[in-house]
Parts: C-alpha cells; sequence; structure tokens
C-alpha cells in the first residue's frame, strides 16, 4: 500500500464528508419548500438563502464521483454499475433538482410554480436517502465477483440498515438545513424551525442510537476496529447532543449548524475509516475491492495530487468568500413576492 | 450472448441520446456565456443602460440554457462506471483523471461565480461584477478543453502503456495527454461552434422579436443591437469553425484515415499521380451500399479534394475505405479477432460532414447579409419580414450541424471505443441488467424531452415579456438584499 493510495482514499473521503456537509443544509432547505414553508414569501426566502450556492455546493458530490474514477477506477466500476438503480434514482433526481431551482421563477402561474418546488422538496429527500442506502449497503457486504462486478438481487440493497442509513441521512440533512435557516433567515421561518428542531433532536439520536445497534449486525467494523468506529460513534452522538442543547436551551445558530454539518461529516468518516483498506466490501472478503486492487497507477495519482493541491486551496478561497458575500440574513416576511 | 447485444445496443443508445441532447446545451450556454460577457463589458465601457439591460436579458436565457446543459451532464459524469464499467477499468487511469481535473478545475469556478454573478447586480461595481460572467465563461472554456482532452484521447490514444498485469492502460505522459494533437483540433472547432450556436440564437431570437414589434417600440433599438453583436460573435465563430474544421479534416488522414475517407465518399483509393488532371475529385453526392461497403453513386466535382485533403490544387492521394478495411484486418485481426470488419457507416458521414460545411458556409452569407441589412442608417431589416423570418428559422441550424459533427467523431470511431485499444463491445458493463437500462433509457429520453420542451416554452416567455418587462413588475430574481432595502424603506 502505497502513501498515494492512501491520501487518495481520504481525499475521496473528504469530498464526500464536504459534499454532505454542504448540499446537506440545501437539501435541508428543499424540505422545506414543504415541511416550513406557509406561504410564496417563505418559499421565496429559502430559495434565496441558497440560489446563489446550491450549484457550487453540488459540484463537491461530482468532484467525489470524478476523483473516484480518477484513482480508484475499480472502486467506481464497480460501485456505480452495481448500483445501477440506486444511482440512476439519484442522478434523476439532482436532474429534476437542479431544473427546478432555475425553471419555479419563470413559471406563468403560481401553481405551476409549486410544481416545480414540490419537486424540490421531494427530490431534496430522495438524494441524500438513496445514498445513504447505496453507503451503508456499500460497507455492509454485496455479491462482488473476482472481476470486481456486483450482481446483487433487491434484498441485497435494501436491509434494516441500508433503510435506517437512508432515513438517517436525510434527517441529519433536515435538521442541518433547520439550522441553516435559523442561521440565514429571519421571522417565521426561523421560529417554526426552533419549533420542529425541539422535536427532531431526540428522533435524531435515537435514530442514531438505532443506526449503531445495526452497524454490529451489518457490518464488521466494531469487530475489527472497534475503538475507533466506539469513538466516532461517540463523536457523532457528543455533537448531536451538543448541538442539541446550544440550539433548543441557548438559542444558539452558529454553533448548531457547524455541528449537525459534523455530524453529517462523522458519518462519512466513520463509513471510510470502517472501510479501509477496503473500498467495496465483499460477502467473498477475497473480493473485496482494496485501494490497492482498486487504484490508479502510481504516475496518475501524483498528477492528481499536484492537480488537489493547486485546484483545492484555490477553490476554498473563492466558496468560502462567496458565502461572505452572501452572509446576510433573510427575512422572509420582507422579501417581495 | 442475444442479452449481451442488447445491453450493449442500449447502452450505446442511451450514449448517444444522452450526448446529443448535453450537446444541444452545451455549445448555447458556452456560447452564451461569451455573448452576455461581451455585452456586459460594453456596458461597462460605454456605460449605456441598454448594454446591463441586453447582459441581463440574455443572460436569463443564458441561466435557462445552463441549468439544462448542468443536469444532463451529470449523466455524463457517472454513465461511464454505470453503463461502461470495462472501459471505466481499462482506461479509467487517464480517462478518469481528465473528467476529475474537469470538475476540479472548472465546475467549481463555474457553479461558484455564475451563483455571484445572477445575485450580485446590485451589490457590486460593474467593473467588478463583469469578472463574474467572465470567470464562469472562461471556466465553461476550461471545462470544455478537460473533457475534449478526454475524448481525444478516445480518438487518438497517447501517453500511455499497457499493463498486461492488471490488463488495462496506464498514464505516463500526461503532458501527453495535454499536447494530443487530437485536442488541438477538436477544441479550437468545438470553441467556435458555441459561439455560432449563441450567434445565431441571440439574432434568431431578435429577429422573432422584431416581427412582433410595432413601428417606433423602444424596444426595437435593443434588439437590433443585440442582433448586431450576435452576428459579429457568430462570424467570427463561423469563420473560425470553417478554418478549424478544414484542419480538423485534414489531421484525420494521418490520425484516423477511415473517418476521412467515408467522410469523402471514398471506398477505393485515389492515387492522383494515376490520374490525367494530377488532382482527386471531390464527391458532392455519394451512395453507399451498406452491406457491400462500395460506393454505388456519385456526384463529382474534380479538384477539390486534392485543395481540401492536400491544400494544393493538385497532388495527393486518398486511401479507401476497402484497402483501408485490408490493412486493419491484417493490422488488428489477431489482437482482436471478435471485430467482424473495420467499416464506418460511410452514408452518415459522409452527409452529416456536408450537413456541417453546407450549414456553415449558409451561416456565413446569412450573418454578413443581416449585418448589412442592419445598418445604423436603415432600417431596411424591419421592413424586409421575410428575412427575420429566415434569421428566426436559422436558430435551428446550429444544432443540427452540431449534432452532425458529433455524430462524424463518435460513429466514425466505430468499432472502437479507444481507438484501436478497446473495440465497444468489450466496454459495455457486464452486470448491468437488460431491463434496468430499458428503464433508464426511456425515463431519461422522457425526462429530457420533458425538461427540453420546458425550458423552450420559457425561453419563448421571457421573449414575449421583453427586457423591460421588469420594471413594469418590478420583480427581480437578483439580490435577496437589495429588494430588502427597498422592502424596508417602502
Amino acid at each position: 500500500m502505497s502513501t498515494l493510495e492512501v491520501v487518495w482514499f481520504v481525499i475521496v473521503g473528504t469530498l464526500w464528508a464536504g459534499f454532505f456537509f454542504l448540499e446537506g443544509f440545501d437539501f435541508g432547505i428543499g424540505m422545506q419548500f414543504v415541511f416550513n414553508a406557509r406561504d410564496q414569501k417563505d418559499r421565496e426566502a429559502l430559495y434565496q438563502a441558497i440560489g446563489p450556492n446550491w450549484d457550487a455546493n453540488e459540484v463537491w458530490l461530482v468532484s467525489a464521483g470524478g476523483t473516484m474514477f480518477a484513482a480508484f477506477p475499480f472502486w467506481y466500476a464497480s460501485l456505480f454499475s452495481g448500483f445501477y438503480l440506486m444511482l440512476f434514482i439519484v442522478l434523476l433526481s439532482l436532474i429534476y433538482r437542479g431544473v427546478a431551482f432555475e425553471f419555479r421563477e419563470h413559471m406563468p402561474t403560481i401553481q405551476g410554480t409549486h410544481v416545480w418546488e414540490n419537486l424540490i422538496a421531494l427530490t431534496s429527500f430522495l438524494v441524500p436517502f438513496f445514498l445513504g442506502m447505496i453507503f451503508t449497503a456499500m460497507v455492509s457486504g454485496t455479491p462482488i465477483d473476482a472481476r470486481g462486478n456486483l450482481s446483487a438481487g433487491f434484498f441485497d440493497y435494501v436491509t434494516p440498515f441500508t433503510l435506517v442509513g437512508g432515513v438517517a441521512v436525510s434527517l441529519m440533512s433536515y435538521v442541518h438545513g433547520l439550522n441553516y435557516t435559523r442561521l440565514r433567515i429571519d421571522g417565521q421561518l426561523r421560529e417554526r424551525a426552533l419549533v420542529q428542531l425541539k422535536y427532531l433532536y431526540p428522533v435524531l439520536l435515537a435514530g442514531e442510537a438505532l443506526f449503531a445497534v445495526l452497524l454490529y449486525f451489518y457490518t464488521d467494523f466494531i469487530q475489527t476496529k472497534a475503538i475507533q468506529i466506539l469513538a466516532l460513534l461517540v463523536i457523532l452522538v457528543v455533537t448531536t447532543l451538543i448541538g442539541w442543547f446550544l440550539a433548543i436551551k441557548k438559542q444558539q445558530e452558529t454553533v448548531p449548524f457547524i455541528l449537525s454539518g459534523f455530524a453529517l461529516m462523522a458519518v462519512v468518516v466513520l463509513l471510510f475509516v470502517g472501510l479501509f483498506p477496503r473500498v467495496m466490501v465483499a460477502n467473498n472478503p477475497l473480493h473485496s475491492l482494496t485501494v490497492i486492487t482498486a487504484s490508479s497507477s502510481a504516475y496518475t495519482l501524483k498528477v492528481m495530487t499536484i492537480v488537489v493541491l493547486l485546484a483545492l486551496p484555490v477553490t476554498l478561497v473563492y466558496q468560502i468568500w462567496s458565502f461572505w458575500v452572501f452572509r446576510k440574513r433573510i427575512v422572509s416576511h420582507k422579501v417581495i413576492e | 450472448m442475444v442479452t449481451l447485444v442488447g445491453i450493449l445496443d442500449l447502452a450505446r443508445f442511451q450514449f448517444a441520446m444522452t450526448t446529443i441532447f448535453h450537446f444541444f446545451f452545451v455549445p448555447m450556454s458556452i456560447g452564451l456565456g461569451v455573448v452576455v460577457s461581451v455585452m456586459e463589458t460594453m456596458y461597462v465601457i460605454k456605460k449605456d443602460d441598454v448594454y446591463k439591460k441586453m447582459a441581463q436579458f440574455w443572460g436569463k436565457i443564458f441561466l435557462l440554457s445552463f441549468a439544462v446543459g448542468v443536469v444532463t451532464g451529470l449523466i455524463q459524469e457517472f454513465q461511464f462506471g454505470m453503463n461502461w464499467s470495462e472501459y471505466s477499468r481499462y482506461v479509467g487511469d487517464i480517462f478518469g483523471s481528465l473528467l476529475a481535473i474537469e470538475a476540479l478545475v472548472a465546475f467549481f469556478a463555474e457553479s461558484t461565480f455564475i451563483g455571484l454573478w445572477s445575485f450580485t447586480w446590485d451589490r457590486f461595481k460593474p467593473g467588478i461584477h463583469v469578472l463574474f460572467i467572465w470567470i464562469t465563461t472562461i471556466g465553461s472554456g476550461i471545462s470544455a478543453l478537460w473533457i475534449l482532452a478526454a475524448n481525444a484521447f478516445m480518438q487518438n490514444p497517447v501517453g500511455y502503456a499497457i499493463d498486461n498485469h492488471l490488463g488495462r492502460a496506464q498514464l505516463v505522459s500526461f503532458g501527453a495527454l495535454i499536447k494530443n494533437q487530437q485536442l488541438w483540433v477538436q477544441f479550437p472547432h468545438v470553441v467556435t461552434g458555441t459561439l455560432v450556436t449563441a450567434g445565431f440564437l441571440v439574432a434568431g431570437m431578435s429577429a422573432f422579436k422584431l416581427l412582433k414589434l410595432k413601428k417606433g417600440d423602444s424596444q426595437i433599438i435593443f434588439f437590433r443591437k443585440s442582433i448586431n453583436i450576435a452576428l459579429v460573435i457568430g462570424i467570427i465563430g463561423v469563420a473560425g469553425a470553417l478554418a478549424s474544421g478544414d484542419r480538423h479534416a485534414f489531421e484525420l488522414q494521418s490520425m484516423q484515415p477511415m473517418k476521412y475517407a467515408a467522410m469523402e465518399g471514398v471506398d477505393k483509393t485515389i492515387d492522383s499521380s494515376k490520374r490525367k488532371d494530377k488532382a482527386q475529385p471531390w464527391s458532392l453526392i455519394s451512395v453507399t451500399n451498406p452491406k457491400t461497403h462500395k460506393v454505388i453513386a456519385k456526384v463529382e466535382i474534380p479538384y477539390v479534394l486534392s485543395i481540401l485533403g492536400n491544400h494544393s490544387l493538385t497532388g495527393g492521394n486518398t486511401v479507401g475505405t476497402s484497402e483501408l478495411e485490408k490493412e486493419f484486418q491484417k493490422k488488428y485481426g489477431k489482437t482482436h479477432s471478435d471485430i467482424k470488419d473495420y467499416y464506418v457507416p460511410e452514408n452518415t458521414l459522409f452527409y452529416a460532414f456536408r450537413v456541417m460545411a453546407v450549414g456553415a458556409g449558409g451561416l456565413l452569407m446569412l450573418a454578413l447579409v443581416a449585418l448589412w441589412m442592419n445598418r445604423k442608417k436603415t432600417t431596411l431589416i424591419l421592413t424586409q419580414r421575410w428575412f427575420l423570418w429566415i434569421m428566426g428559422i436559422a436558430i435551428y441550424v446550429p444544432f443540427v450541424i452540431n449534432t452532425a459533427g458529433w455524430l462524424v467523431t463518435e460513429l466514425g470511431r466505430y468499432p472502437w471505443v479507444v481507438y484501436g485499444l478497446m473495440p465497444i463491445s468489450d466496454a459495455v458493463s457486464p452486470n448491468v441488467s437488460v431491463a434496468s437500462l430499458l428503464i433508464s433509457n426511456i425515463v431519461y429520453f422522457l425526462t429530457f424531452a420533458t425538461i427540453g420542451g420546458i425550458m423552450v416554452w420559457l425561453a419563448r416567455r421571457v421573449l414575449q415579456a421583453g427586457p423591460y418587462a421588469e420594471e413594469e413588475e418590478q420583480s427581480s430574481p437578483s439580490d435577496p438584499y437589495s429588494q430588502l432595502a427597498k422592502g424596508g424603506e417602502a
């Protein structure tokens, strides 16, 4: 195992974690088009809160997929062909979600606008749900042959563990989005978000506990890497607990938002730590793909490392600057219809 | 075996369908990015509000096409893994890295700055704001560069070595990928093609609008100026596309002779030295029997193929498809015994190539006449309604040309997915079911037809409303904070 193979495993994990932190909240905002907004002014405020940023947030997903292709082509090939239909639903959802943000404001009637806004809410749930299912199914073991081809049946994909995984990622995104609403929007939306958070934090904690239990039965994570995995589970629960306390009791906004993002990232880190050095878990351990067997050549990894070292810092600077430009609070009842 | 053929056909159909659809919107948004950037730059320089209105109005069309372009591009990023897993394994080392670089270097810049551009009209000085659209536009150009570097590798693989142990191609020279001769004929051709697409789109939409406007309407000046800017960009595009297209075809003689021979309808080798006029004739019309691969009818013009293929009035020779077939059988027969033949769909390539050439020539003339009719001194263009109709209909011509170009490029590399290295039939995912592919094909098709139709419908509505609609309605998708300020005062 070369250093660069490990580095690239970390980079791919980082991009996925960054994606869930960033697009996590705009999925959460998207779901609020149905579950929090009461009128058109609310929905306009929700759109304004993520309008300038959601597209760049999504590029983290494209980059995560692209770097998997570049650094671990055998992983990319097995995962994407093996989880065909789920990934198809994810892509389809992203297609409708992407055009919905643009189309909604051009619709001639308010009913037409609502169609797209309902689609935003639906797809904002479906994407994290199916990504959660794909990731949990990927780590719990699937029928992979010696060539790395995955041919699984319905019950390889759909288990209590993957369903909980899917719901958990969607719920965490929703909580993250509510925290973003608390941070960025003023007025009724912000107050209703607090009420919802009050009920959802305990549900989320229960879900995390259930996830931990199922993790024990459906993966070998706790058996093989007890200390790291338990530590990460504790981090996951503690960030949620602190977030709950600060958001509800102290009515803080910034720290709970960062913590709900960290919780999403903690799940990604947990899955990647548990996977390592594998990248795809096969039912037959001999067929599991690893960072060694799935990786690109040393030369390609070197080239890609240089590209990332040059590109990512610059990217981070302008993306953060963009968030700073749009830092002010949006007042929902004052946004023009 | 029967099911495998099914998978291959369905996966190829999906690639063709999604790529063609994606490539309706890619040149449209890259080109519109340039048009809008130029308009906003003119606003910064001339400080005339009409140019700001132009950038904002055509910017709406740009944003609509950009949205559809982005979401249809998502499929491109992932379908290699989904439908072409064997391909991904074989060349992921090279191809994957180019795709990843595209995302890391170009997509982040495009998506961040398009957000900044569309939401901050009232917050930044014009001189700063115009930079956002330029960065977006340049970002999309850079994205084209990397994805074409990936395609160029498929057309003309360079900078690799085969690892027999892993059974795949591996990168040995990144510089060779960037210097790939194919890339540097393809990239200028695609970029100039985007200028053609957007130029004639803006001019044509303006023409349709001028047909509707009554005499003395204040919008007339807006759309006449739009036509001028758009067509100047369009002419630069057509001229560049013709020049780079000529270069591209010329280089094909050595890189992909079968593609070149099919494009020119040459089945039997033409050797100019053995001909009386010492020159190669060019087929204006040619029909090839798709079974025997023999030309059964043609109309020839003397000298022209020497001019095109030898860049001189006489001389040169063109190896015919039948001779190339024998050559390829000898060259690849042992290693790729499963490949039946190396012929490409001759008639499609032949006519697609002519569609490009004739279309470009027609557009060039149309643009010159239109600019002349739209001179400041006269109102000629307003009275010649038939001409406005032609300009409007000409919107569709670049889209047809773009599609024809990709048909030539992609069908012309048959039977290879990576030229000379990997046959298409070896590239498909073996573990994906016919049902999965069938479902995804049908749903993608319906989805694309729907969102494409809605996009066109909404763009027409934007045009109907006109550039000054917002001043009456007072609603703008732009900066939320400036709206807050207004709302606060109210």
